[in-house]
């Protein structure tokens, strides 16, 4: 039975929920799952992994060079843990975005990017052209699979597992061309966008920073998450990482809010596994209508104090 | 500083491409073709550090048929000073094309490389960090902003958590993300002047002789369709409706 190495995302000492869909994903392919965590300090998110349905064993590869999620680093010491491995796999993330390429490319190989699918063992669906067909792709025998996993496909997996923890050291030269400054993030205390139930956003139409204020509200009393469309992350009225669609974040909550938002195939594809779409837009040829499950033709000034209150 | 950017030729990010009945690939006849948009950012980057004095070159570099030469022509006419076509009929998967494009930045000796973020008509995202891989420098993908000193760059990174700033040694590799600018717009007599400017040719035989396809592509399908919705007339009518599904 083949072996699958996952490269587990974390961030000040917890494990990414998009580690878990990887699993899940992993599960479909069939085979043993192991799971690489690189940090400086791993042992609370090596325990959280071990904890892993159907993860039989994690590597835990800790250093100091580790401590920040730096691609040059990880991908040398990514690509020579992969030794006797048949699959190596990362999340659809930033993250594995950046690190897998980088270790496909020292592995001599190309990577299947954004796994929506598994046909077999070997045969995969992705998305193309933003989501507008969907292709089979097939990795011969010989081949290493290296992939990444759409996340929004899948499920994250449960909990129970009691996998082994493995500590090593890194095997690899980390070169010291590349260097972390500082992150930069507005982490409120909202629900995180990628793993909120319910997630509310807002387009070009809120008009200002201000008027998302509106959105917030009501996403307090939702306890949702909040999105954006790209206009309204250029327009300055929220950060960069409050974008849904291609070139932000691709995701699935079971209630999905547009407010104001057009709906171009960029920001649709970034929402089509959500549960319930429903679109209000006071533009009753607005393409979201097409795929919303619920549509309302209004202004949203109006519409958005209306529904808080009937909420309350 | 020498500035290379790679710009590929796509289906226009404006067209819904549909999938042949068949399920052979997509209809691309008769479709309008343009530079990949995150390409375009990159070349508009390149150009205004030229402007900047922090470059002194830029050259334009698509892989593909002698009909990519219209994209690099675009390229010249926005104000790259010269392009370079790698010849192929191919279709090079990511591995290939870094390959390719090591062999020629071994010939250019550029101080900066600049790539679209993903190519929207694969999606793959990979091409950029697989060259930084096999070139073993630097990689900074989804650029939002780029400040360069001297040997080195201050690159501004789009991140899930917000943004991320890294410092990197020149020569490096750069992907860019939608937000780092807005390109400018071609002018009349620049794609006049543009028809002046050099163009080489390379083989993709004289720059590779290894070939990295190892995936197989297969069938192509239209993606899930969802189903039809239904409008409500009002809040009251909305709320309703997330009721009587249990949503509420
Ligand atoms: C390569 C590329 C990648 C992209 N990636 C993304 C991406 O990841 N995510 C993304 O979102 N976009 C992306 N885009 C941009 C995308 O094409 C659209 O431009 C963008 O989604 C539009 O945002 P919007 O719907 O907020 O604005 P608009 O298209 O301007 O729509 C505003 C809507 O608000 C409605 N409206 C106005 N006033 C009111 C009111 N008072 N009440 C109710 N409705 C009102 C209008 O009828 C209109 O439908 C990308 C584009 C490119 C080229
Ligand atoms: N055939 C090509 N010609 C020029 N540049 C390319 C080509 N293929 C990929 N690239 C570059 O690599 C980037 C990422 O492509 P991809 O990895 O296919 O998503 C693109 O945005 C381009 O900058």
């Amino acid at each position: 039975m083949s072996k699958i190495l996952i490269l587990a995302e974390h961030a000040n000492g917890q494990l990414n929920q998009a580690t878990a869909k990887c699993v899940t994903c992993a599960k479909a392919i069939g085979g043993e799952v192991h799971l690489a965590i690189f940090s400086n300090d791993g042992q609370a998110v090596a325990k959280q992994a071990a904890g892993l349905a159907d993860v039989s064993k994690v590597l835990q590869i800790d250093h100091q060079d580790f401590s920040h999620p730096l691609a040059a680093q990880i991908a040398p010491e990514l690509a020579a843990q992969a030794d006797g491995y048949g699959y190596v796999l990362a999340p659809s993330t930033m993250f594995g975005k950046d690190v897998l390429p980088r270790a496909a490319a020292l592995l001599g190989v190309n990577q299947v990017s954004d796994i929506m699918a598994v046909n077999s063992a070997r045969s995969f669906k992705r998305p193309v052209y933003a989501g507008n067909a969907i292709v089979d792709v097939t990795v011969p025998a010989d081949s290493l699979v290296v992939a990444t996993v759409r996340t929004a496909s899948w499920a994250a997996a449960g909990e129970g597992g009691s996998a082994t923890i493995e500590q090593s050291a890194p095997q690899s030269d980390r070169p010291a061309h590349t260097r972390f400054v500082e992150l930069r993030t507005e982490a409120g205390d909202r629900p995180d966008l990628q793993t909120a139930n319910i997630v509310i956003s807002g387009g070009r139409a809120l008009g200002s920073a201000e008027n998302f204020e509106m959105i917030y509200a009501l996403a307090r009393k939702l306890k949702a998450g909040v999105g954006a469309s790209r206009a309204a992350v250029d327009a300055g009225y929220v950060p960069n990482d409050m974008q849904v669609g291609q070139t932000g974040k691709i995701i699935s909550p079971e209630l999905y809010f547009a407010f104001g938002i057009s709906g171009a195939i960029q920001h649709v594809t970034g929402i089509k596994d959500a549960g319930t779409i429903i679109a209000v837009n006071k533009d009753a040829d607005a393409p979201i209508f097409e795929i919303a499950d619920i549509g309302l033709v209004g202004d949203l000034f109006q519409v958005i104090p209306e529904l808080e209150q009937a909420l309350s | 500083m020498k500035v290379l950017v790679f710009i590929k030729r796509v289906v226009d990010y404006n067209v819904r491409v549909k999938v042949r009945p068949d399920g052979s690939g997509v209809d691309t006849g008769g479709v309008k073709m343009s530079i990949n948009p995150f390409d375009e950012i990159a070349l508009e980057e390149a150009l205004q550090m030229r402007e900047a004095g922090t470059a002194d070159e830029v050259v334009v570099v698509s892989a593909g048929g002698n009909e990519c030469q219209q994209q690099l022509r675009t390229g010249l006419a926005m104000g790259a000073d010269r392009a370079i076509q790698i010849d192929t009929d191919k279709t090079l998967q990511p591995l290939s094309a870094a390959r390719a494009f090591l062999a020629l930045i071994e010939q250019q000796q550029p101080g900066l490389v600049l790539l679209g973020k993903q190519a929207i008509d694969d999606d793959n995202n990979q091409t950029g960090q697989m060259l930084a891989a096999l070139w073993g420098r630097p990689q900074a993908t989804n650029a939002a902003e780029i400040v360069i000193n001297g040997n080195s760059a201050l690159v501004t990174r789009e991140v899930d958590a917000g943004l991320e700033v890294l410092d990197i040694d020149l020569p490096a590799v750069v992907t860019t993300d939608l937000r780092l600018n807005t390109p400018r717009f071609v002018k009349l007599p620049d794609i006049m002047k543009a028809k002046k400017k050099p163009l080489d040719v390379v083989a993709l035989g004289e720059l590779t002789s290894h070939d990295d396809t190892n995936l197989q592509i297969g069938q192509w399908s239209p993606p899930a369709q969802r189903s039809k919705g239904i409008m409500v007339d009002d809040v009251a009518g909305l709320v309703g409706e997330l009721k009587n599904r249990g949503l509420l």
